[in-house]
C-alpha cells in the first residue's frame, strides 16, 4: 500500500506513471522508484525461490546487501530490486536460485 | 583532472561530515558511495534528533542531511556515486566497481566510513517474505512511501524499536505489538512513552518463537521468557500480523578495513569487531581513518563529530592545517563527543572508545 499523505513528510511527490511487466502480468510504479517499492506497493511479497528448497524470499534489508529481493530483470538474474530503479517497459521475473555455478533461470521455465 | 587528495568511502553522516571538513581546510576530496544519492539513512530519520543546541537538537535527521549535502557543495567536495569499494589493496589502492567496469584509484589518505548493517535474528520462520530489518522497514515508508504490510509485530525496544515503530504508526500502519526479550526497554523513555500513549504495548520479558505462513508471514507466536531466556510454557500468544520488523542491533560494516589489514578489537559495547583508532580516528594503518558506525555503533550525531575529527586529521597530516589550529579544532569537537557521550548508552560508548586508545599504547 503507498502512503500518499504523511503529518511529516507531506504529500508523495512521486514521477511519471509506468508499467511493469512482473511474470507476465502489468503493474503500476512511477519512474524513480525502485521495483522493490513497486512490488510491494502492488501487494507482492515473494521476489524469489531458493535453489534447494524452493523457499519463498522478499525484502529483507531494502538496501542491497541481502540480496533477499534479487529477481530476474530484463533477461539479467541477480538483480537487487531494493537499489534498481524501476523503468517504463521493464520485464521482470520471479527468480530461482541455482545451486553455486549454474545459471538461474525463471520460475516458468523451472516448472516446464 | 586534480588529483584525489582524500577518498571517504560512505557518503553517510560521517563520510559526508568528515569530507566537509577536509575540503574546509582546502584538500581535494571525493566522497565514493554506492547509491545514488548521498546521505546515508540520514534521509529515513525523519525524527528530531537528541543533544544539545550544538547537536543541532530538535532538528529531524533528514534536515541535517539536506544541510550536509549543502555544505560538502559548497566546500568543493566532489561525489562519485552508484560505485561500490570492493577492495583495499597495498599502497591505499581502491579497488572500484561503477556500472560494468571496473577501476583503480589511489589517494594518499583514505577515510572509510562504511556505515553498519542490520543484525539479524533466527527463529523457525525468520527467512519468510515479511520478516525484514526495522531498518528496511524505515526506508520503505519514509523513502519508498509504501507499507510493507498491514499489521507488524517489531523485535526489540531499543531505539530503533520504538522510532520504527512510531514512524509505522505515522504512515498509516498498524503494530500489534514490540516484544523485548530483556525484562526492561533499552530505547530512551520519551520514545517508549510516545509508542505507548498511541496504544502499542511493549512486552519486555518476551520474545518471538516463530514466524507462520503458507508464502509469507501470516502470524507471528511469541512468549514470555524466563531469566534464562527460555520460553515459559503456557504464555504462548498468536499474533495476526503479516510484517514482523527485526529491531536487535547493527554491527560495523568492516569488510573494507579488514581487507586494508586494520587492526580490530571486540567490543560489546561498539557493535562488536571495530577497527581499532587513535583519537584522531587514524586506524593502525598510516593514512587510513575511520569514521562512524564502523568505529562503533553509536548514532548519527557521534557519527558526524567523528568524521569532523577525522577530516581535521587527514587536512592536518596533508599540510593544509597547522598543527596548533588543527589541535584547537579537534578539542571543541572532542567536546562535544563528550557531551554527546553521557546517559546510560554514552558511558558504556566512552569506555569502549578509551578500551582503543590503550590498546594503542601496549602496542
Amino acid at each position: 500500500m503507498r502512503i500518499e499523505d504523511h503529518p511529516i513528510l507531506g504529500k508523495a511527490e512521486r514521477g511519471k506513471r509506468i508499467t511493469l511487466n512482473v511474470d507476465g502480468e502489468a503493474v503500476a510504479a512511477f519512474e524513480g522508484e525502485n521495483i522493490a517499492a513497486a512490488l510491494i506497493a502492488s501487494g507482492r511479497r515473494v521476489f524469489r525461490y531458493t535453489a534447494k528448497r524452493m523457499e519463498p524470499r522478499g525484502v529483507f534489508c531494502a538496501l542491497g546487501r541481502c540480496t533477499d529481493c534479487v529477481m530476474i530483470v530484463d533477461g539479467q538474474p541477480d538483480v537487487r530490486t531494493c537499489v534498481t530503479p524501476a523503468r517504463d517497459g521493464m520485464v521482470i521475473q520471479t527468480q530461482v536460485s541455482r545451486r553455486e555455478g549454474e545459471a538461474t533461470h525463471d520460475l516458468e521455465k523451472e516448472k516446464d | 583532472m586534480e588529483k584525489t587528495e582524500i577518498f571517504v568511502v560512505g557518503g553517510g553522516a560521517a563520510g559526508m561530515a568528515a569530507a566537509i571538513e577536509a575540503a574546509r581546510a582546502g584538500a581535494k576530496v571525493t566522497v565514493i558511495d554506492e547509491n545514488e544519492r548521498p546521505g546515508g539513512q540520514l534521509f529515513k530519520q525523519i525524527h528530531k534528533f537528541f543533544g544539545s543546541g550544538v547537536h543541532r537538537a530538535g532538528t529531524r535527521g533528514m534536515q541535517i542531511g539536506r544541510d550536509l549535502l549543502k555544505e560538502a557543495r559548497e566546500a568543493g567536495v566532489k561525489t562519485r556515486l552508484n560505485t561500490v569499494v570492493y577492495g583495499i589493496y597495498p599502497g591505499k589502492r581502491l579497488g572500484l566497481v561503477c556500472g560494468d567496469h571496473t577501476e583503480e584509484l589511489t589517494s594518499p589518505i583514505i577515510i572509510l566510513a562504511t556505515g553498519a548493517s542490520e543484525n539479524a535474528l533466527a527463529f523457525p520462520g525468520w527467512t519468510l517474505p515479511g520478516v525484514m530489518g526495522a531498518g528496511a522497514t524505515q526506508t520503505l515508508i519514509n523513502i519508498n512511501r509504501v507499507l510493507p504490510g498491514r499489521q507488524a509485530l517489531m523485535v526489540g525496544a531499543g531505539n530503533v524499536g520504538l522510532i520504527v515503530t512510531y514512524q509505522l504508526l505515522q504512515a498509516g500502519g498498524d503494530v500489534a505489538a514490540i516484544v523485548e526479550a530483556l525484562p526492561y526497554i533499552g530505547g530512551y523513555g520519551v520514545h517508549a512513552s510516545k509508542v505507548r500513549r498511541a496504544g502499542v504495548s511493549i512486552l519486555t520479558s518476551h520474545m518471538v518463537l516463530r514466524a507462520e505462513g503458507n508464502e509469507s508471514v501470516e502470524r507471528a507466536v511469541i512468549a514470555q521468557v524466563d531469566e534464562k531466556w527460555q520460553p515459559v510454557a503456557g504464555t504462548e500468544e498468536v499474533l495476526e500480523v503479516d510484517t514482523i520488523c527485526l529491531a536487535v542491533g547493527l554491527s560495523p560494516l568492516a569488510e573494507l578495513a579488514w581487507i586494508a589489514g586494520c587492526q580490530f578489537s571486540y567490543l560489546p559495547a561498539l557493535g562488536g569487531w571495530v577497527p581499532v583508532h587513535d583519537e584522531n580516528m587514524e586506524s593502525s594503518l598510516q593514512g587510513i581513518y575511520v569514521a562512524g558506525d564502523l568505529a562503533g555503533i553509536e548514532e548519527a550525531s557521534t557519527a558526524m563529530e567523528e568524521g569532523r575529527l577525522a577530516g581535521l586529521s587527514a587536512a592536518e597530516a596533508l599540510g593544509y592545517l597547522s598543527h596548533e589550529v588543527a589541535e584547537t579544532r579537534k578539542i571543541e569537537v572532542q567536546e562535544r563527543l563528550a557531551a554527546l557521550r553521557i546517559g546510560s548508552f554514552g558511558d558504556g560508548w566512552a569506555m569502549a572508545k578509551k578500551e582503543f586508545l590503550r590498546a594503542r599504547c601496549e602496542k
